[in-house]
């Protein structure tokens, strides 16, 4: 029963109700009162023409009457399809129409009393009056009895009644055609507004509607349009801003590169020469080359993570045995001895090794910084994923920390002196986690854990390069690879 | 020792490499243009070209092509951004590797070196596969009876590849053979020489027979 809420069917049933009602309203009422005319009109005819009718002849009849003067009155008073009684007073005539309420009435009243009866469904108007001396004289002792068809009075109001009927029925049929269209007037605004209100959702914020007439909707549409207008100038401005801003980063540290590729070349003729320089010269040497050696890696991870704002940063995929990866990462690093690793063989997965080995090395790096050991690195594989997960068992992160830790520069302790990272670390592990589809998360334990979450399966992604004519299927593991030709 | 020729626009960079290359008993020429460098080359026989991408005039990818048409110089690219574009780009010109800038002395060090290493002569009879014949002692490579020039690398990537032939390597495993990058090398370095290499010993490099593709794993020779 949804559609009942709809606008439209609510717009139809008013109208239906609206229209309806009127009509058959102003059908009844003039149906009633026709009939009421017809009826009365014809009844207080006969009544006054039967009244008339017995003064004037009751005047001839001699009293007291016998049984033949009152036949004669009676055949005198029948005129036309009037049936007509004229008896004794009390005295019943031979006709079920007459009732026995009507006859009551007739010797109670002293003037003409009356009544309507259907006997075999056609109407009669019966009357009944005893004949006075005088007007307001004394009661001559007979009685007359009228029993007049009322069928063509019946029938004209059947017509009456049809015709009411027939023209309400069109009425109600035109209601609907015109709640119908009054719904689509009124409708068609509404779901263009609904379809460009969805629009401007999706984030197409050029989504405008045409403004047809001056009507509330009209007025509705032109508000739509000013408030898209104003988000579109608002996002586009901070967006403007935002891209400024990043674009600055990315230019600095292009920027930054150039001197520092310089100090950076030399940096081991200065520490080779350091020992032939007096103490104070040889440090500051020593100094100067560790600084452009931290200089270079905070450079590094602004130029990469400026490349993933500008959308630049690109995954090469290779099938990777994830627990070799990061073995290999823990052992170029000499940390293979310091770190409990649980490293199942033969998970292979398509990542870009560079971007897991910059993860891992970020992990595990301030696990060993920041926490305390036994620093653990397990990996694990569910059915769609590949988990890294790389735990300390130190004090662990405090709860206000955690939802901070992948923020740019965040530093958990604002007292502590300047570490050995560049504050971007984290936050590029994420990125690099993102890029691959997966995540990257840290949850409370005993000491910090962060779970690499990677996806094991991916849309084929083909490098454009140095792909020959390519089967289409992987190799099953543990059987001869296929190879491009035959 | 090698003999370095050095191509790079800012005075500062290319006295400091110059300084730590002399320091570490390279014999260095080097020029502040594509255009300076070329002409250089043609009187200075460098062993090793080390290039700048970002040059005025001529860019490096250009000079990287211009030289690849005349000589098999090993070229070792200098990437200002360290960008994707700029070493695809760098790799696709015919360039053998490339360190991301700022580098440090001893990583181009170890760059130069990896590429200027000969592939050993070893005494063997001629080996004929296809159309293709290998001479690992005199480091020849002919097709259809034609020698055909290949650079130092490619030719490493050949022998290495075809002296196992069926044998499956993956892209670390040759980069850290033929390279001799650490494990975690750029594999694009592989497949950019393997397809200059396709480009000059196929018969149809779309199509490649020598040296095929292994998907999900790495390359192979053969089996022709």
């Amino acid at each position: 029963m949804n559609w009942l809420r709809g606008l439209r069917a609510r717009l139809v049933i008013t109208f239906v109700l609206v229209g309806g009602l009127s009509a058959v309203g102003a059908a009844g009422l003039t149906y009633h009162k026709a009939r009421d005319n017809l009826l009365t009109g014809v009844q207080d005819r006969l009544l006054n023409d039967f009244r008339h009718r017995v003064l004037l002849l009751s005047r001839d009849v001699a009293l007291p009457a016998g049984d033949e003067e009152l036949a004669l009155l009676a055949e005198d008073l029948e005129v036309g399809d009037r049936e007509v009684y004229v008896v004794r007073d009390g005295a019943v005539p031979s006709d079920a129409r007459i009732t026995a309420e009507l006859r009551a009435d007739v010797l109670r009243r002293p003037e003409l009393a009356w009544q309507r009866v259907t006997r075999d469904g056609v109407p009669y108007l019966v009357a009944g009056s005893r004949v006075m001396l005088r007007a307001g004289g004394a009661p001559s002792g007979i009685t007359v009895y009228l029993v007049e068809s009322l069928a063509q009075a019946a029938s004209d109001e059947a017509a009456v009644l049809r015709a009411a009927q027939a023209a309400a029925l069109p009425v109600v049929l035109l209601a609907v055609l015109a709640g119908l269209l009054a719904a689509r007037g009124v409708l068609r605004p509404v779901a263009d507004l609904d379809r460009a209100a969805r629009r401007l959702g999706e984030g197409r914020l050029d989504t405008r509607l045409p403004v047809r007439g001056g009507d509330e909707l009209a007025r509705l549409a032109g508000r739509f349009n000013e408030t898209a207008a104003a988000l579109e100038r608002s996002v586009g401005e901070l967006r403007e801003m935002e891209a400024r801003s990043r674009r600055f980063v990315a230019d600095v540290s292009h920027e930054l590169r150039t001197p520092l590729a310089a100090a950076t070349a030399v940096t081991d003729i200065l520490e080779a020469g350091a020992d032939r320089l007096d103490a104070d010269a040889g440090t500051a040497a020593q100094l100067i080359t560790a600084e452009i050696a931290q200089l270079g890696k905070l450079v590094d991870d602004l130029m990469e993570i400026s490349r993933f704002d500008a959308g630049a940063a690109v995954l090469n995929l290779d099938e990777v045995d994830v627990g070799a990866a990061v073995a290999a990462c823990l052992r170029s690093r000499g940390w293979s001895s310091t770190v409990t690793a649980d490293l199942p063989p033969d998970i292979r997965v398509p990542l870009d090794p560079r971007r897991l080995d910059v993860i891992v090395a970020n992990l595990v790096g301030n696990a060993l910084r920041h926490g305390a050991p036994p620093v653990t690195v397990r990996v694990r594989a569910t059915g769609r994923a590949v988990a890294v997960e790389v735990a300390d068992h130190g004090p662990g992160l405090p709860a206000d920390v955690l939802p901070h830790v992948f923020e740019r520069f965040y530093k958990a302790d604002t007292a502590r002196a300047r570490s050995e990272g560049s504050g971007l670390g984290l936050a590029i592990a994420r990125e690099n986690a993102l890029l691959h589809g997966g995540d990257l998360t840290v949850a409370p334990g005993p000491g910090a854990v962060f779970t690499l979450t990677l996806p094991r399966n991916r849309p084929a992604v083909e490098r454009p390069s140095a792909q020959g004519n390519l089967p289409t299927q992987e190799p099953p593991a543990g059987t001869a690879p296929p190879v491009d030709r035959p | 020792m090698a003999r370095v020729l050095l191509i790079e626009d800012d005075p500062n960079v290319r006295d400091a490499l110059t300084l730590a290359l002399k320091g570490r008993d390279h014999e260095v020429e080097s020029a502040t243009s594509g255009e300076e460098g070329l002409e250089r080359l043609a009187r200075f026989a460098a062993d090793v070209v080390v290039l700048d991408l970002m040059l005025p005039g001529i860019d490096g990818f250009e000079v990287c092509r211009r030289i690849r048409a005349t000589t098999s110089t090993s070229i070792v690219m200098l990437s200002a951004r360290g960008d994707d574009f700029d070493v695809v780009g760098g790799l696709e010109a015919g360039a053998d590797d490339y360190v991301v800038k700022p580098v440090r002395p001893q990583v181009l060090e170890a760059r130069i070196r990896a590429v200027l290493r000969r592939a050993d002569g070893v005494p063997s009879p001629v080996e004929t596969y296809g159309t293709l014949c290998l001479d690992r002692a005199s480091l020849t490579v002919s097709r259809g009876g034609r020698q055909v020039a290949l650079p130092p690398m490619e030719l490493r990537l050949l022998l290495h590849l075809s002296a196992s032939p069926g044998q499956v390597f993956s892209r670390q495993q040759l980069l850290e053979s033929v390279w001799e990058h650490d494990y975690l090398g750029d594999s694009r370095l592989v497949d950019a020489c393997v397809q200059r290499l396709r480009a000059k010993i196929e018969d149809v490099p779309a199509e490649p027979r020598y040296v095929q593709t292994v998907r999900g794993f790495g390359y192979r020779f053969g089996p022709v």
